[in-house]
């Protein structure tokens, strides 16, 4: 058995379907992401129908960018890691991983038409419905199975880091999603069910699911899919092991806690939110690890930072990665929470996360995997990725910013009181003053979109087998030494 | 067991010995900075479980020794914050609006906190502004459904219009002329031109003739004789230039057509007394209180 393995190939088959739906589901994401940035600068998009209103929108945005596109970047990524880093094909063959492909694009395909039709359970990243739910279940049993069989049957002696990160994340969502979503349908036929929880205890399982979706999902299997690419990208060794392990299950341990931050100055207990917010600041150096580990394994590559913009992207996710993860323990600190929270400032935190780190990794990851998977040379063209790289961060810089300034406005004008001790806006008002942040915002948002469609663009002639006539990036040393014309 | 140590030639350190796929790692020690940042909020954490409520156990949880909780800081903060205002309160609940009206101080008070109540209260319909739109009337003129003065204002805002959960509401209703086929549509189309004569756009004489008539049985009893409405019944003026719900020729036949019936909360049951005086006399200060 173990002989027949050793001679079958990588399945780069399913890996090559999976980074197609990345990024087909990737553009689908950041499209209605647009339209609902500028439904709420400009309410008139709403289009005054049930379908097509902003409540409708919002779940089809959140869950396209995180389940559909950062899952199938996931799906892709820890596939083709697990087995190089293991030396096996994956176990279950062909058929199992086919099925894993398909049932996962069913599962997006189910979710989306849901929340259109107005199916939800109302429950923040964990929309879907009973029956959807069950049907994740299993495709999700079937990845376990699929990743721990490889694991098993690797030929290297130990596990690499990479796939630690990737074990925790899937073992854990598995946790979280049977747990959150325990529910009692109204019917067989109907899509209708309720909640087993109620209450606080609800809030607090539902908050304990949507940090940890953060926490495992758009982290710790990120920083498996940053622990494969930024070494070969950069082909340099890993930093430090010892801190990829201490991070690693600090890491792991600590983040499950943090979630009743979510919940500070609610009806959720005291202790509850003591504990919560102190986790959650504890949580900083551990989420730091995973950034010095990635930025510090460029130590004897910095100058391929000027010539090679996969790795320019790659790093500057890790950048936002580090800054998302100093930002959120501070935005838990109780006295900073009750400014920010229920503004948009949350919403920037979140974005500089999923924008500059979750989707940046992905490219870079993407750009990696393309040429490889489909036997190319190298990329179409190198000199889009740099213009993809720009003109993303460009709309990253101002989407976040935008909703600095405008949340910190908002919070502040919340709770401003004038001398007699009224309010001295009114909710009203603190919509009006958000209208310029929210154009700013979707006006970074189109130009994401904008990187996006360079990107594909790319891929695509890539995946033809084309090579576009462009002048190398040289780096200066080397062009000093042989002067151009 | 580590197969082949090697060390990197860039930085001198060793490798774990290990490779996955060409990757390798470096055997570095942790950053000591990154190590004693950790040790600092884990022992920041646990000063903090000391001071506050923190670790459950059974029954309960450990209190901390500051004895703070979340919900005795916000009953000291609404106490604060009802006491600092407790003074002009209590004098607004005693006193007439007339007397209001005539306080300096109480009328600064009352003004900044009937703006403060209005925007969050009564703007959704009536605008930030006060001044309406279709079905919402303007309270910045002085053109008055119930009537301006403090005291009808006032008893506006306790009870009401058409507010079934508050026995003392306002109430009128004008018939649905058409719906209940009180009137025929021809007679429909002769009343309207009738009252589009009180404002000199009638078309046909004949039939806004025709219309006095039946405006004269049907109409005048609430809207006045020559149309200039009744503020006792909440009827409104049909010979000035501001229409509820629009003023063409169109709009005033559905109104006759289908009748009109705006609701206004009772705000008696959602704002104490002296909210209520506030809004009153800063909706009377808008321009057109009488």
């Amino acid at each position: 058995m173990s002989e027949a393995v050793a001679t079958q190939p990588y399945n780069e088959e399913v890996v090559r379907q999976f980074t197609i739906a990345t990024v087909f589901w990737g553009v689908i994401g950041f499209l209605v992401g647009v339209v609902i940035a500028l439904q709420l600068a400009f309410p008139v998009l709403n289009l005054g129908l049930e379908w097509t209103t902003f409540g409708r929108l919002r779940p089809v945005h959140t869950s396209a960018v995180i389940f559909a596109f950062g899952g199938n970047a996931l799906f892709a990524t820890s596939l083709y890691v697990v087995q190089r880093t293991c030396r096996a094909t994956l176990w279950g063959g062909p058929a199992t991983a086919s099925f894993l492909f398909w049932g996962y694009q069913a599962f997006i395909v189910l979710a989306a038409s849901g929340y259109v039709l107005g199916v939800t359970q109302s429950k923040e990243y964990a929309e879907p419905e009973w029956y959807v739910d069950l049907w994740l279940t299993i495709v999700w049993v079937v990845y376990l199975f699929v990743f721990v069989g490889t694991i098993m049957r690797r030929k290297e002696p130990h596990i690499y880091v990479a796939n630690w990160f990737y074990l925790a994340y899937i073992i854990t969502i598995a946790m979280l999603h049977l747990v959150n979503n325990m529910a009692l349908p109204v019917s067989f036929f109907g899509t209708k069910s309720y909640i087993l929880w109620s209450g606080v205890q609800d809030a607090l399982t539902q908050w304990w699911y949507g940090h940890n979706a953060v926490g495992f999902f758009l982290t710790a299997g990120f920083l498996g899919m940053m622990y494969y690419f930024v070494p070969k990208q950069a082909e340099r060794p890993v930093y430090s092991y010892r801190l990829s392990i201490v991070h690693f299950w600090s890491l792991i341990f600590l983040y499950i806690w943090a979630g009743p931050h979510h919940l500070h100055y609610t009806a959720l207990p005291d202790w509850a939110q003591t504990l919560g917010m102190t986790f959650s600041v504890m949580l900083w150096m551990p989420s730091w690890g995973g950034m010095i580990n990635g930025i510090m394994t460029l130590s004897g590559a910095w100058d391929k930072l000027r010539t090679d913009p996969i790795l320019r992207m790659l790093v500057a996710s890790i950048a936002f990665y580090g800054m998302s993860t100093f930002e959120g323990p501070m935005m838990s600190i109780k006295p900073v929470n009750a400014l920010s929270h229920y503004t948009d400032w949350t919403i920037g935190h979140v974005h500089s996360g999923a924008l500059g780190w979750v989707a940046f990794i992905s490219f870079g990851a993407v750009y990696y995997l393309v040429p490889k998977l489909w036997k190319r040379e190298r990329l179409y063209s190198i000199r889009m990725v740099s213009y993809h790289f720009w003109i993303s961060t460009i709309g990253i810089v101002l989407y976040i910013t935008a909703m600095w300034v405008g949340g910190i406005t908002q919070g502040l004008m919340w709770r401003a009181y004038d001398e007699l001790g009224f309010l001295q806006y009114s909710f009203a008002e603190t919509v009006e003053a958000m209208h310029p942040y929210y154009v700013i915002r979707a006006l970074g948002g189109v130009l994401f979109l904008l990187g996006s469609f360079v990107m594909v663009y790319n891929l695509i002639r890539t995946a033809r087998g084309d090579l576009r006539d462009e002048a190398p990036y040289v780096s200066p040393t080397a062009a000093q030494a042989a002067p151009a014309e | 067991m580590p197969t082949k140590i090697e060390k990197d030639a860039y930085t001198g350190i060793d490798t774990t010995g290990h490779e996955w796929d060409g990757i390798t790692e470096l055997n570095r020690p942790l950053p000591r900075w990154w190590l004693y940042v950790l040790y600092a909020t884990i022992i920041w954490s646990f000063g903090y479980y000391v001071a506050y409520p923190s670790i459950p156990g059974i029954t309960g949880h450990t209190p901390g020794v500051l004895g703070w909780t979340m919900r005795e800081q916000i009953r000291d903060d609404l106490a604060a914050a009802r006491a600092d205002q407790a003074q002009f309160r209590s004098a607004i609940e005693e006193r007439s609006l007339a007397e209001i009206r005539q306080d300096p101080d109480l009328l600064n008070f009352a003004l900044a906190g009937g703006r403060a109540a209005f925007a969050d209260n009564c703007a959704p319909c009536h605008g930030t502004a006060a001044l309406g739109g279709k079905g919402y009337p303007s309270l910045a003129d002085d053109d008055w459904l119930w009537g301006g003065t403090l005291e009808s204002i006032h008893i506006t805002l306790l009870h009401g219009i058409r507010y079934a959960q508050n026995e003392e509401t306002r109430q009128n209703e004008m018939p649905r002329f058409g719906v209940d086929e009180l009137l025929t549509s021809d007679q429909i189309d002769d009343v309207v031109e009738h009252v589009l004569s009180y404002t000199g756009r009638s078309e046909d004489a004949a039939a806004a003739a025709r219309g006095a008539e039946i405006y004269t049985e049907q109409c005048a009893s609430c809207h006045g004789e020559q149309g200039e409405g009744n503020m006792e019944l909440g009827a409104p003026s049909l010979r000035d230039e501001v229409w509820l719900y629009g003023g063409e020729r169109a709009e005033i036949t559905e109104s006759v057509a289908y009748s009109r019936a705006g609701v206004m909360p009772a705000w008696s049951h959602r704002l104490d007394a002296s909210t209520i005086k506030m809004l009153t006399v800063y909706v009377h200060s808008l321009g057109g209180g009488q």
